[in-house]
């Protein structure tokens, strides 16, 4: 294995040992869960709602091709300068060439995950450009030096008693009080100073529409419209699965996405871009950008089961939902998408030799399904990659990276076994008969006994029961 | 009600390899149940699993040979009653892809069309009545996640317990959530089921309940394990077997 590749196991074995974060998470989720689930007491409503989301993302895939260069060709026609990159590292030189150009010293970014998937902070950071967090959540993560722990809510890890220690540590004149209202006061001010300065405004793409050629973006605290409106030159970063066809698209969005993500009817601020700012008028940037990162994306987009992974709005819904997520946390996966759906898209866009572990991390227990507002089968993605790892060749990055001959030899042994009436008669009347003097100490079963007693044996069978009873064969 | 279609007189049961192995009881139970319904049970002695332990684990050609093995065992057109909500999904849901493009996807599709998780069978089918003659007991029900959100059984386990006019059902604050078994997820991710399945057991405690009953036995195996293992006073069980212990008073 590769020794640089992220250790889930290791990283949640260590999150499961903070009894502070996994009171934190276990108290957050369950809010968020009860403040989703009052948003769609409705079952019709959100059904219907739900259809309609999914069937704009499912026909902004279908035509993804075709709405892309609608999508340029409108933007350009607004003065937005589209840019195309194939990967994170192309992303990242054309964010540098664009602040090269206007010797940017300063950039303050709104919440974007492509970003965190470019890792463009430390790309900024190493050229000598100082680069803010604007969200409030997000600039926590930066001040504390770590990343997001959940896609919407990136802080969400701390409480804040941790946050006004770290505030005290890293802010002068903090004083050291744990009231968020005084916290977010005293946030506000150091980042107000910096939206005056900045020389360049980043952000993401909620949905970008190509009829129009309009940047969509939503949010709650004013900082995304600050970097977009603020700063003489704008560059929002988009993958390029967040095209939608129309602006009526746009609607069943950008409802359903803060109504799952943190169950609020509407975000406070909807933000819809369209260009730098014309003569004449008295603000805006003067130049927009839009970067689209594909990333690994159009490989996913070629393979008509894999395809649904790109449906997803990032409302992080999933996370707050899985019974995986919500004991270890988002810092566990050491990934930039946490939680459901990144077990699904890190694998398939770093491979399957660094990210095989990651699906199976689930216990397939279809809770993401249930609630995900564009109706991803992220389950049975899932069950794909588990596939694709153990299998050479096929559809994704590194596949069959986890093949492993000891694994193959014991599933045929259980097919086997399995398929055959008197290979299974003969199995299970051996496991009957022993398996309860298996020792406790053995591989897996010694996992299972840490907090369980071990499985036991009936001693006769049900076919052996129903055989004795008469119960009728055919 | 007016429009309900005639009842089968004739079953199929499919075991599955956890209840064979495990708990052959629980199996039993239910084959009396439909039995004491005046159906004819019908026990393949051929069958074995429904293959989702090498489906979840990513070999498809494993699972499709031990599925494959099962198709002929159900012959006609009789409803097949699986005591268990993951197996009945397995069969019900994921057969019809596992099968996809193989010469013989026709008769997998009929068969799964033909699979009921078993208080489904006995709530929507089979209509039945149940008189308790058990001492009085609380209980809780733990839904699994494959009978929930696979075979859309939520409210039936339920409702066959509120029939027992000596049972008090507490329910779990968390119904929903996952006890952290997952198949080889327990193994492969020990400490993080061993979390999930604490949070399941506080939960249980938090009822007061005698005993936990579930249609699930990889769900039963962790939870049930988890309750001895921390002596917990609650005991996990098979709903068969609970209810047919109830209606027959001991």
């Amino acid at each position: 294995m590769d020794a640089n590749a992220p250790d889930f196991a290791a990283a949640s074995r260590a999150a499961l040992a903070d009894p502070q974060l996994r009171g934190n998470f276990r108290r957050a989720m369950d809010g968020l869960m009860g403040k989703r689930a009052a948003q769609f007491a409705d079952a019709g409503e959100w059904h219907g709602v739900r259809a309609l989301a999914a069937a704009v993302r499912l026909r902004a895939l279908a035509k993804l091709p075709e709405l892309l260069e609608k999508l340029e060709e409108n933007c350009t026609r607004n003065g937005i300068t589209v840019h195309w990159a194939a990967t994170t590292d192309d992303a990242n030189a054309i964010a540098l060439d664009i602040l090269h150009r206007v010797d940017a010293k300063l950039v303050v970014k709104g919440k974007s995950m492509v970003t965190e998937e470019m890792h463009l902070n430390a790309v900024l950071e190493s050229d000598g450009i100082e680069v803010l967090e604007s969200d409030l959540g997000e600039y926590i993560v930066q001040l504390d030096g770590t990343m997001p722990s959940h896609i919407i809510m990136p802080a969400i890890h701390l409480n804040t008693k941790q946050i006004a220690h770290l505030f005290k540590r890293k802010l002068k004149d903090a004083e050291s009080r744990e009231d968020a209202a005084y916290l977010t006061d005293l946030a506000r001010r150091v980042l107000r100073a910096k939206f005056q300065a900045a020389d360049v405004g980043m952000s993401g793409v909620n949905a970008a529409v190509a009829e129009t050629g309009t940047l969509c973006l939503i949010e709650n605290e004013g900082n995304g419209r600050m970097c977009t409106t603020v700063p003489p030159v704008h560059i929002a970063f988009m993958g390029l699965e967040k095209v939608v066809e129309k602006l009526e698209d746009v609607p069943p969005v950008i409802s359903l996405l803060p109504r799952s993500a943190t169950g609020q009817p509407i975000t406070t601020y909807v933000n819809m871009i369209s260009g730098p700012r014309k003569d004449g008028e008295k603000d805006g940037p003067r130049e927009v950008h839009l970067v689209i990162l594909d990333n690994g994306r159009s490989g996913i987009y070629a393979d008509p089961e894999l395809r649904d992974t790109l449906r997803c709005i990032r409302c992080g819904a999933c996370m707050n939902h899985c019974p995986v997520y919500t004991k270890v946390g988002g810092h566990a996966y050491e990934a930039p998408y946490p939680g459901p759906i990144g077990k699904i898209l890190v694998p398939q866009i770093e491979g399957l030799e660094k990210r095989g572990a990651m699906p199976h991390a689930c216990t397939m227990c279809n809770a993401c399904v249930e609630i995900c507002p564009v109706k991803i089968p992220i389950v049975e993605i899932m069950g794909r990659l588990r596939v694709e790892a153990v299998k050479p060749g096929g559809a994704v990055k590194d596949g069959g990276a986890k093949a492993s001959r000891a694994e193959r030899m014991v599933w045929s042994g259980w097919a086997a076994m399995n398929a055959s009436p008197t290979a299974y008669r003969i199995a299970t009347a051996a496991m009957s008969r022993l398996g309860n003097a298996a020792p406790s100490s053995l591989p897996m079963l010694k996992e299972w006994t840490n907090v369980r007693t071990k499985p036991r044996f009936a001693g006769r069978t049900l076919h052996d029961l129903a055989r004795a009873k008469g119960i009728p064969d055919a | 009600m007016d429009h309900q279609p005639p009842k089968p007189t004739r079953v199929y049961y499919f075991g599955t390899c956890l209840v064979d192995l495990f708990f052959p009881d629980a199996g039993m139970a239910g084959i009396e149940l439909l039995q004491s319904q005046g159906l004819t049970v019908v026990f393949p002695q051929g069958q074995s699993c429904c293959g989702q332990p090498a489906y979840n684990s990513g070999y498809r050609a494993d699972a499709l040979k031990v599925a494959r093995a099962q198709l002929d065992l159900f012959p006609g057109g009789d409803p097949i009653v699986v005591p268990s909500g993951s197996c009945a999904g397995m069969m019900k849901k994921h057969w019809p892809d596992l099968f996809r493009g193989e010469p013989d996807e026709a008769k997998a599709v009929q068969v799964a069309g033909r699979v009921w998780e078993l208080t489904q069978f006995l709530v929507h089918v089979l209509d039945v009545r149940l008189t308790d003659k058990g001492e009085p007991v609380r209980v809780t029900w733990h839904a699994s996640c494959h009978a929930q959100r696979e075979m859309g059984v939520v409210d039936e386990p339920k409702d066959l317990l509120r029939q027992l006019a000596n049972v008090e059902l507490v329910e779990l604050k968390r119904e929903k959530e996952c006890c952290g078994f997952g198949g080889t997820f327990a193994v492969r991710h020990p400490e993080i089921s061993a979390a999930m399945v604490g949070d399941k057991v506080a939960d249980i405690e938090g009822t007061g309940a005698a005993r936990v009953v579930s249609g699930d036995c990889g769900c039963l195996l962790n939870i049930g394990g988890a309750l001895e293992a921390g002596a917990k006073a609650a005991r996990g069980q098979h709903i068969a077997q609970f209810l047919k212990e109830r209606i027959h008073g001991r």
